[in-house]
């Protein structure tokens, strides 16, 4: 735990080269199965989702992200590349005015955010952030 | 455990009827995610809030599913239609079982 932040950087890089070899397969087959869960396997076209995440998060412990979904029922965030990858589901009521929303999330290095909406009519939407991520937010 | 906890929410006073008002929501909580190991090797046990519900007059704004990727702090931002006057009821549901409630009034003219 006690890693300097010269070695931390210096251990980052060269492992994260071979675990994006390595497990980032296994990983987005995770967030894959939680797309799948959450669209009981329909497919996800393109729309009006839109998904907004900075290109470049300094401190991964704190990303902000907004979602607007309009015309969307809930609407489920996920990051591919995180230990577990669902971050949060809205789920939009009556009152919501915009069906759009902003939170703030970690990331644990950097990856795909993926938003997919589920919308009034039942059919989905997907839509992809790269988010490249100076330092981690999982504390390991 | 959960201690310090304080929910902070910022709504309009007053607006037109049907308007659309933003709503800001920050509840302080360090949202422990289980993936943290102490100092030992030992993991840390997740300790997060893990839904979050806007009501008003009764009728649902937004409801949120927590997950541990959610930054510590939990901060929501969303828009509401206000068609009279009334109350704005925000609820949190930590995993220990706590509840956390508040509440804000807003009068439409």
């Amino acid at each position: 735990m006690e890693l300097s932040r010269r070695k931390l950087l210096a251990v980052g890089a060269s492992s994260f080269a071979l675990l994006s070899l390595g497990t980032s397969a296994a990983l987005a087959s995770k967030a894959d199965e939680a797309i799948a869960k959450f669209t009981g396997g329909a497919d996800a076209g393109e729309g009006a989702l839109e998904l907004i995440a900075p290109e470049i998060a300094e401190n991964g412990n704190t990303v902000p992200i907004e979602i607007n979904a309009p015309g969307a029922v809930s609407v489920t965030v996920l990051a591919d590349g995180n230990p577990v990858p669902n971050v949060a589901t809205f789920n939009f009521g009556k009152l919501n005015a915009s069906r759009s929303a902003s939170t703030r999330i970690r990331l644990s290095k950097t990856q795909n955010v993926i938003a997919v909406a589920k919308m009034e009519d039942g059919s989905f939407q997907m839509a992809k952030a790269n988010v490249k991520v100076t330092i981690g937010g999982c504390g390991g | 455990m959960a201690s310090g906890v304080k929910p902070r929410v910022k709504v309009p006073k007053k607006a037109s009827a049907g308007d659309v008002i933003t709503i800001k929501t920050l509840i302080s909580h360090k949202m422990e995610s289980g993936q943290r190991k102490d100092g030992d090797g030992n993991v840390i046990p997740r300790s997060i809030i893990n839904r979050f519900v806007a009501d008003f007059n009764g009728e649902n704004v937004i409801d949120v599913t927590l997950e541990p990727a959610i930054s510590t702090n939990p901060y929501f931002q969303f828009d509401a239609t206000v068609p009279e006057s009334g109350e704005f009821h925000f609820t949190w549901y930590d995993d220990d079982g706590d509840v956390y409630e508040t509440k804000k009034k807003i009068t439409v003219s």
